[in-house]
């Protein structure tokens, strides 16, 4: 018997060939060009271009800086999220664009007026240079940069996923003398880490190619605070475009592999969690009893 | 809907009509601070443009950093003429095949209508007391310099020390990469470009000297006031060129060469060179230099040919990848 599904969107074929061409162009087009241009050198030649000394410690800056700016935010993303979806407070609503905001500013103006907060002479770094604190040009201040510019993602990310859990999951537990810490570690968390992570994995990526608000908050020392981006930008203004290319793709490589880490995390953590736990039996199992 | 067609449909026409107006229009690529100098030449050439010939000229500019605008020429940006502020930049478009083999004998002084001086600006009495490149080197000493690989500015400020390393007795290539090390050293940063390096340097008061052109010390002047800081010549600086060039490829296709010709041969006129002037540009016009005495004092300078025999030739030795800059960072 040929059964017909009905679905709200007509038509899986041409959704799935519009999907194809729409991220072929945009995405896999641009990309493939890039590769192909690299490919022009040899896999020597692009291993010693990504093996140099400087290149080497750029990537240990970038990618360094964008994991512990993700993982910041992971923290304190999760905690902004859940008050603004947990709690009325007066003012919330502003607080909830106020979140928006780092999307929307010009990355060079956040460059400049976070480096201009935490300069030697600034309303914080002034506060912060005397305790032997130094932020703005040094590789703290392209962490504090990286975490502005995320910071959105992980909030975002896990709004509706808190909205989701009802208040009503919280009480089954306590009722069922579950402790705070019992509630959050065993009920809540395990609901929201997929969507943390997910908020961490584009935190992360957005940051490791973050140029703008960076350049004008890190020093740009090289071997101590100079970023990727800027060895592709240094190479472009010796017309090397070669070599600005291949340091592109083997950034690009890195981060698919930890991204793919990422994914795979969370495919783990989704399966863990969601199929064979339903929030209600999780609520039971916090406090031992069987669901 | 219908009420917005009407002025749509005007504008439009405006726009058309403008373009109509206009006889021929003229695309000038140049670097970022350019900007002064040509907002006030572009109007004094229309009007000795179109007294001489009755041709309404439209002139249009982009600006962007150096190295950026001419990969965008090169990548089918449809400029006339580029006006730059180094010469490896315009001999990338030669290579390319864009702009005559020969750019630099096509216009006089070597296709540069005028120079900038590479100096320092000091706190307000000089408490350090920095007079000349050796101070910078000094222990203790804070210079804010814009990155000396990726930017122009730094590039000149590097090879200005440099200079004045190798004409010390004894001076060679070795101890002269030796102090420049040493000066990059008190360095607490690399600025992004050379306007990020004056606000570090300024706004942010970090740092004892600044070094950067003649002709920004003069901004800086009228941002900040001239009270807060000091202008120093040091005993040997650069003398940097701003060269121009008509893009050959460009002009054939556009018919504009004529007019492309005329516009950069203005720059060398009297009201040309006296706009420099006004803009704190080095005229080459001797009476004029000697006219604006008080702003341009007399400063023993060199220029990039003369130390390091052309300006691709010390790109390519100091700032290429693996070069002197890398090797100061990097010891293999």
């Amino acid at each position: 018997m040929a059964t017909k599904t009905h679905r709200v969107l007509p038509g899986f074929g041409l959704a799935l060939g519009y999907t194809l061409v729409y991220l072929s162009l945009l995405i896999l087009l641009p990309l493939g060009g890039m590769v192909l241009k690299a490919s022009e050198l040899g896999f020597g030649q692009i291993m010693d271009i990504a093996l140099s000394e400087r290149s080497l410690a750029a990537f240990r800056v970038t990618f360094g800086a964008s994991l512990l700016a993700a993982t910041v935010n992971a923290f304190f993303g999760l905690v902004v999220a859940w008050i603004l979806v947990r709690y009325p407070f007066p003012g919330k609503r502003f607080v909830d664009a106020l979140v928006d905001l780092p999307f929307a500013l010009p990355t060079a103006v956040a460059g400049i007026t976070l480096s201009t907060l935490y300069a030697g002479n600034g309303w914080l770094g002034s506060y912060l240079e005397p305790l032997g604190i130094k932020i703005a040009y040094t590789p703290s201040g392209i962490v504090v940069a990286l975490i502005f510019i995320t910071l959105p993602f992980v909030v975002r990310t896990l709004q509706p996923v808190i909205e989701d859990i009802e208040s009503d999951v919280e009480e089954a537990a306590a009722s069922l003398g579950a402790s705070r810490w019992q509630t959050f570690s065993r009920v809540i968390f395990p609901a929201i880490a997929p969507a943390l992570l997910t908020g961490f994995a584009m935190a992360f990526s957005r940051a490791v190619g973050e140029y703008g608000s960076v350049i004008f908050i890190a020093g740009n020392l090289p071997l101590i605070s100079e970023i990727t981006p800027l060895l592709i930008i240094s190479k472009l203004e010796q017309y090397d475009v070669l070599g600005a290319t291949a340091l592109a793709v083997v950034m690009l490589a890195i981060s698919f592999l930890l991204l793919l880490g990422i994914n795979f995390l969370q495919w783990w953590a989704a399966n863990r969690y969601k199929n064979e736990e339903p929030l209600e039996a999780a609520a039971s199992r916090a406090v031992g009893g069987q669901p | 809907m219908i009420p917005f067609r009407r002025p749509l449909s005007a504008l439009l026409l405006a726009l058309v009509a403008s373009a109509a107006l206009a006889d021929a229009s003229l695309l000038n690529a140049s670097y970022d601070v350019a900007r002064d100098v040509f907002k006030d030449y572009n109007p004094l050439f229309q009007k000795y443009w179109k007294q001489k010939t009755g041709e309404n000229l439209e002139l249009k500019q982009s600006h962007g950093g150096s190295s950026k605008q001419v990969r965008a020429v090169a990548d089918g940006l449809e400029a006339d003429v580029v006006t730059m502020n180094q010469a490896n930049d315009i001999e990338f478009l030669a290579e390319k095949g864009l702009v005559a083999k020969d750019w630099a004998k096509k216009f006089p002084n070597n296709a540069s209508p005028y120079t900038s001086a590479m100096l320092f600006i000091v706190r307000k009495g000089n408490p350090k007391a920095l007079k000349d490149w050796g101070d910078l080197a000094a222990p203790g000493i804070q210079v804010i310099v814009p990155h000396p690989k990726n930017t122009g500015n730094g590039r000149n400020t590097y090879l200005s020390a440099w200079a004045w390393a190798l004409k010390q007795p004894g001076g060679n290539d070795k101890t002269a990469q030796a102090f420049v090390g040493k000066l990059l050293k008190n360095a607490p940063l690399f600025a992004a470009g050379g306007r990020d390096a004056t606000t570090t340097f300024m706004q942010r008061q970090m740092g004892d000297v600044l070094v950067t052109f003649e002709s920004e010390a003069e901004l800086i002047a009228r941002e900040f006031g001239k009270g807060g800081f000091e202008v120093i010549y040091p005993s040997l600086t650069l003398q940097t060129e701003f060269p121009v060039a008509i893009v050959d490829k460009v002009v054939d296709k556009k018919g504009t060469r004529h007019q492309a010709q005329a516009y950069l041969d203005y720059l060398w006129s009297k009201e040309g060179q006296e706009n420099a002037a006004q803009n704190y540009l080095r005229p080459r016009d001797a009476a004029l230099l000697k006219k604006y005495g008080e702003q341009f004092p007399a400063v023993k300078t060199f220029t990039v040919d003369e130390v390091f025999g052309g300006a691709s030739k010390a790109f390519a030795t100091h700032f290429k990848d693996g070069g002197s800059f890398d090797q100061i960072y990097v010891q293999k």
